[in-house]
């Protein structure tokens, strides 16, 4: 490792054991409650206790995010194909994305909930997290194929190639940076989407980590919220430097945004 | 041998602009022929029409045989920059579907024809010099085998040492494939270096401010810009080119 990359792994460790630590001794010092601010040690030791159900609920929000996630990326990529395609075709329906996009999911959580019905709460909130993780795959993809060199379009056209070729040779590698950023938002969105769901749908039947903080919190188990908490936090973490990994290997040959400057 | 003619040809934009014209033009087989103007004058626009990727406005393109296959250089290099320099090359055979061992073969042998490294195959652009990417690009429309080029001021983003090597290569390249170029440019001396044809346009709309042929040597060198020759063919092409301006004045 670089003397910088050290440095970039080191000094937000460093922070972070140092948060740590000062947390631990205020809440010894000053005898806070745990009904208050739980200490680090007391999170661990819920996390521990409570292992084998935190690790099911973290599945269950983690199955659901991946799922919106995946349908989020082949959906968004497909319609921004099929706008790249046909204008008439975005000027149909994208006013219809932009209005899906700026409606709150809490406020259509109810309402998808009846509608899929109780008994398939999975589904419902499969379909509201894919709804807030979809638009930024949509846009960017959309500004990535609209921002393709337009001499190399005619280049193209000269060497007669068929639309799907430009398509497909052409528009896709250019907007594969734009979709890749998308890639980045819309993952974690993916995460908030389910968790937001989970508590927009407030149902027993949901097992989710959003699920066991409303449980716990209820409980006053605040120790085990916290748990819960930190899952969350690390699972989107996770999400976020798999992503940027991803985007980091496909773009590391040529893109500007990838690639190390020469001395 | 005449190529093709442009006939009357003019070309008005959108918003009610006219950009070129009308205009005539006649392609001889096997000439280079620089189109020399001002910046706006409807250059760029009328390779476009000539490319067939650009339907005028008003006139015709008539080719005498069938429509000639057509290279094309941009002012920019205009790679794509996912893609190898090999892969850059292979382009048009990729896009015919010519089978991928003959177009292997053939991008390898266009690189080498324009002064590249085989080791520069397996770069991607934006690891080489303006001079270099420029060279890829030639190498490009070069693999397609056309026998008419089009070329956009191909050289005018270069240092002049990149540039007149360029130029020297570029007239190696017009004789060993006996091509037709039709080269856009607004630089004088570049125009007075490479063509045997010049052709001047008046500032927008791009009208035929005036044509000469230029004798010198077929096969010119770096000795061509020192001789008497060149000098009166430059002093010529400047004339033609003030006079073009003052006409539209």
């Amino acid at each position: 490792m670089t003397r910088t990359g050290f440095a970039r792994a080191a000094i937000p460790a460093l922070v972070g054991i140092a948060v740590i630590a000062g947390w631990e001794s205020l809440v010894a010092i000053y005898q806070i409650p745990r009904i208050v601010l739980p200490a680090p040690s007391a999170i661990a030791q819920a996390l521990t206790d409570d292992f084998p159900s935190l690790m099911a609920s973290l599945w269950t929000t983690l199955r659901i995010t991946l799922l919106a996630f995946g349908l989020a990326l082949v959906s968004g990529v497909a319609l921004a194909m099929l706008f790249s395609q046909s204008r008439i075709v975005e000027m149909a329906l994208y006013p219809y994305a932009v209005i899906l996009q700026v409606t709150p999911v809490v406020a259509i959580a109810p309402l998808i909930v009846i509608w899929v019905g109780f008994e398939r709460i999975d589904l419902a909130l499969l379909i509201l997290a894919w709804i807030v993780a979809f638009f930024p795959i949509l846009s960017n993809t959309t500004l990535g194929l609209r921002s393709t060199d337009h001499n190399l379009i005619d280049l193209f056209r000269l060497y007669g190639a068929s639309n799907w070729q430009i398509l497909w040779r052409l528009k896709f590698p250019s907007a594969l940076p734009y979709l890749l950023n998308g890639m980045k938002t819309s993952g974690g969105l993916a995460l908030i989407g389910t968790v937001v769901a989970e508590y927009g749908a407030g149902s027993g039947t949901a097992t989710g980590l959003a699920w066991r903080i409303v449980e716990a919190g209820n409980r006053l188990q605040i120790a085990r919220m916290f748990a819960a908490l930190a899952l969350l936090a690390l699972l989107g973490v996770a999400i976020f430097f798999a992503l940027a990994l991803l985007e980091y290997l496909a773009l590391r040959n040529w893109h500007e945004s990838a690639v190390a400057r020469e001395p | 041998m005449i190529l093709g003619n442009l006939r009357a040809v003019a070309q008005t934009f959108r918003q009610g602009n006219a950009a070129l014209g009308p205009f005539d033009l006649e392609i001889q087989s096997g000439e280079f022929l620089s189109l020399l103007g001002p910046s706006g004058c409807g250059k760029s626009t009328a390779l476009r029409i000539i490319a067939g990727l650009l339907t005028p406005t008003r006139g015709e393109v008539i080719w005498h045989t069938a429509k000639p296959a057509i290279g094309y250089v941009f002012q920019d290099p205009t790679l794509m920059p996912w893609a190898t320099v090999h892969q850059n090359i292979r382009l048009p055979l990729d896009l015919a579907s010519v089978p991928r061992p003959q177009a292997d073969e053939r991008a390898a042998a266009a690189l080498a024809r324009v002064g590249l490294k085989p080791r520069h195959a397996d770069e991607y652009p934006r690891a080489l010099s303006g001079g270099m990417r420029m060279r890829v690009s030639i190498a490009r429309a070069l693999a397609a085998k056309p026998s008419l080029l089009l070329m956009d001021e191909p050289f005018a983003a270069l240092d002049e040492i990149s540039r007149d090597s360029l130029n020297e290569d570029l007239l190696r390249l017009w004789r060993e494939d006996q091509l037709t170029v039709i080269f856009v440019t607004h630089s004088v001396f570049e125009s007075a270096f490479l063509s045997t044809r010049v052709v001047a346009l008046t500032p927008g709309p791009g009208r035929i401010a005036g044509a000469i042929d230029i004798a010198g040597p077929a096969l010119r060198s770096g000795e061509w810009r020192m001789s008497p020759g060149y000098s009166e063919t430059v002093r010529q092409i400047s004339k033609l080119l003030r006079d073009g301006m003052k006409a539209a004045a």
